[in-house]
């Protein structure tokens, strides 16, 4: 009598156990077979641009010219590629200061009602459409831009000022969180041995944490290399490096989504637009790759 | 109930292809005789319910984002009158559009350009296979910031302001104050139909030429920047820009329709070969008079059978 209900228990478990684990395997692999089909497909359809003879993988990086429906097509993508880390490099300077005194402040400064008060907002940040952005960008930015400074007020200086406002909420949670498993006896001990606040936020804190801090400015780089749509609208789209930061210029992202439906697949022109998405998840690789190294140096 | 309703769907479903028996791609003049079908087959309707013309099946169509509006509204109300049939549009472009009804994706491929212009070399095969249906024209015209003080342009004007050759408006007959191109990408339908019928040639991006896809945008663009010129579609012009009349000729319906105003393109729905008896019937109905003169001139686009020259692909126009 007792045996019998033991073993009924015993094969529930198993079963349960059983069909955890095949459903989670199951998830996990179709997570890997999705992530390789991916980096697959778009990096034979990026490499055919270079194996169907059509572009010079060194025409394609470094050329200046871009002009796929020209008499004599050229390919190159050089005004793209430094657009993107133009705009990605500007916004990043922008941001993290203003980021990173923001983590502060929630942490060191007003933890309290600084923190309740700064999280939603940085929340909401994050969760605001690009599309709006890029609205807010072309509607308020832009013509700022243009009756304070030379030019058109389109180019690298509205596209990176809008990113840099996209990006904040990255670097911020980021550098808070950082910030707050900051282990509490290194600021006691600081403040024993008679620093003031300041002092212990310059030289204890934040050169502890500036490695995680330094992974949220990376990530809201990889953010703001990745942006597409509220780039494009204020950036202007002229396929040139640009002479100063009230011009029109173009990024990676900003030339895919202009192109890529009016392009047939297969054309030259759109294979190319295919290899710039393969330099843009490269660069993601190596974001992704750098995140690592940090959180390596990051371990007290 | 049941009766009645198959009843009630047959009727429409026999008007339908009643007017679209009359109606073709290029003429469909003659309005008067279309109406007179549709009542003709009306009554006739109940004796040709066991006929078994009931449409059904599904539709997808995808392309062009300016052609998009159009279809879909028609697509509702094609639906309405047809129950068994579902119609799905989906933007993505015209060149979207083409891949996808040349690989069989879709049933109708809509675009802002000849199938030719851009399944070039190697895949000029898959155009040939394309069945071109116009169901609409849009016509693009030159449009500057109000206050550039200039009117009307010519061709020659034209080319030398998209070209680079002329960088101020005083130089044609405006005000002294910087031009500042507001240009579509090089990939783009309305400009290839702007290079190619407003200024007949193609020409290169210049240093400093804004380029934005979306027709609103270039609108807003153009409206606020100072020395602004770009070209819209006719649909969006209003009060924001200044329209500018080429070589002297206002880009009006009238003049599009005439033939006196160049500067206009089909749009094109494409189908794999022949289309499929509820794939037609549907094209057919937008063919109908009641949805060129109706939904048509309601969105902007000019009607296809109203047009009094038609071009081919490679730009002859010819007198109908």
């Amino acid at each position: 009598m007792r045996v019998k209900p033991k073993k009924t228990r015993i094969e529930k478990h198993h079963l349960e156990d059983f069909v955890g684990r095949a459903y989670m395997s199951f998830c996990v692999l179709l997570l890997i077979v999705i992530i390789v089909s991916m980096v697959y497909f778009v990096a034979s359809k990026g490499i055919s641009t270079f194996t169907s003879g059509d572009v010079k993988i060194s025409e394609f990086l470094f050329g200046t010219k871009w002009s796929p429906e020209g008499d004599t097509p050229s390919y190159g993508a050089f005004p793209f590629i430094a657009g993107s880390f133009l705009v990605t490099l500007i916004a990043a300077l922008i941001a993290s200061p203003l980021s990173i005194c923001a983590a502060l402040f929630m942490t060191e400064i007003v933890p309290g009602w600084g923190k309740k008060l700064l999280q939603p907002v940085i929340e909401l940040l994050s969760g605001i459409p690009s599309v709006v952005y890029g609205f807010v960008g072309l509607s308020v930015i832009v013509p700022f831009l243009r009756n304070t400074f030379p030019g058109q007020g389109i180019g690298v200086a509205a596209g990176a000022l809008v990113l840099s406002v996209m990006i904040l909420p990255t670097i911020t949670s980021v550098a808070a969180d950082a910030l707050a498993s900051l282990p509490q006896n290194l600021k006691e001990s600081s403040f024993a041995l008679g620093a003031t606040r300041w002092q212990t936020i310059a030289r204890v804190i934040l050169p502890t944490t500036f490695p995680a801090i330094m992974t949220g400015v990376v990530l809201g780089m990889a953010r703001a290399f990745g942006e597409a749509l509220a780039v494009q609208m204020v950036i202007g789209n002229a396929p040139f490096v640009p002479k100063s930061l009230f011009e029109s210029a173009s990024t990676l992202t900003s030339v895919i989504t202009l192109s890529m439906g009016n392009t047939t697949m297969g054309s030259p022109q759109n294979n190319a637009l295919w290899s710039m998405a393969l330099v843009l998840m490269l660069m993601t690789f190596i974001f992704v790759l750098l995140v690592r190294m940090l959180e390596r140096r990051n371990k007290i | 109930m049941q009766f009645r309703k198959t009843w009630v769907m047959a009727l429409a479903l026999t008007s339908v292809v009643a007017l679209s028996a009359c109606g073709n791609n290029n003429g469909g003049n003659n309005a008067a005789t279309n109406n007179g079908g549709t009542n003709a087959a009306a009554t006739n309707a109940p004796t040709e319910t066991s006929s078994g013309a009931d449409l059904s099946g599904s539709i997808l169509a995808s392309g062009s984002t300016a052609l998009q509006p159009l279809v879909e509204q028609v697509a509702e109300k094609f639906m309405e009158t047809n129950k068994g049939v579902d119609i799905q549009v989906q933007g993505g472009g015209s060149g979207t559009g083409l891949t996808q009804v040349a690989e069989k994706q879709v049933d109708i491929g809509n675009s802002d350009v000849f199938a030719e212009e851009k399944l070039k070399d190697a895949d000029a095969e898959k155009a040939k296979a394309l069945v071109d249906h116009q169901v609409a024209v849009v016509a693009i015209a030159a449009v500057s910031h109000p206050d550039a003080g200039v009117d009307s342009l010519t061709k020659q004007q034209l080319v030398d302001i998209f070209t680079g050759k002329v960088t101020n408006w005083k130089e044609v007959g405006g005000k002294d104050q910087k031009i500042q191109i507001i240009n579509r990408p090089s990939s783009s339908g309305t400009r290839a139909t702007f290079e190619g019928f407003a200024l007949g040639t193609k020409t290169e991006d210049l240093q400093g030429s804004i380029q934005e896809d979306s027709s609103g945008t270039v609108k807003k663009m153009i409206g606020e920047t100072p020395g602004a010129i770009g070209y819209l579609a006719l649909s969006y012009l209003d009060d924001s820009v200044k329209t500018l009349n080429y070589d002297g000729v206002e880009p009006s319906v009238d003049n599009v329709v005439s033939g006196k105003y160049p500067v206009w393109a089909y749009e094109h729905m494409y189908t794999n070969g022949e289309p499929n008896e509820t794939v037609k019937a549907f094209l057919d109905y937008i063919m109908t008079p009641e949805v060129q003169t109706g939904d048509v001139v309601e969105l902007g686009y000019i009607p296809a059978s109203q047009m009094q020259v038609s071009r081919d692909v490679a730009g002859t126009v010819t007198k109908k």
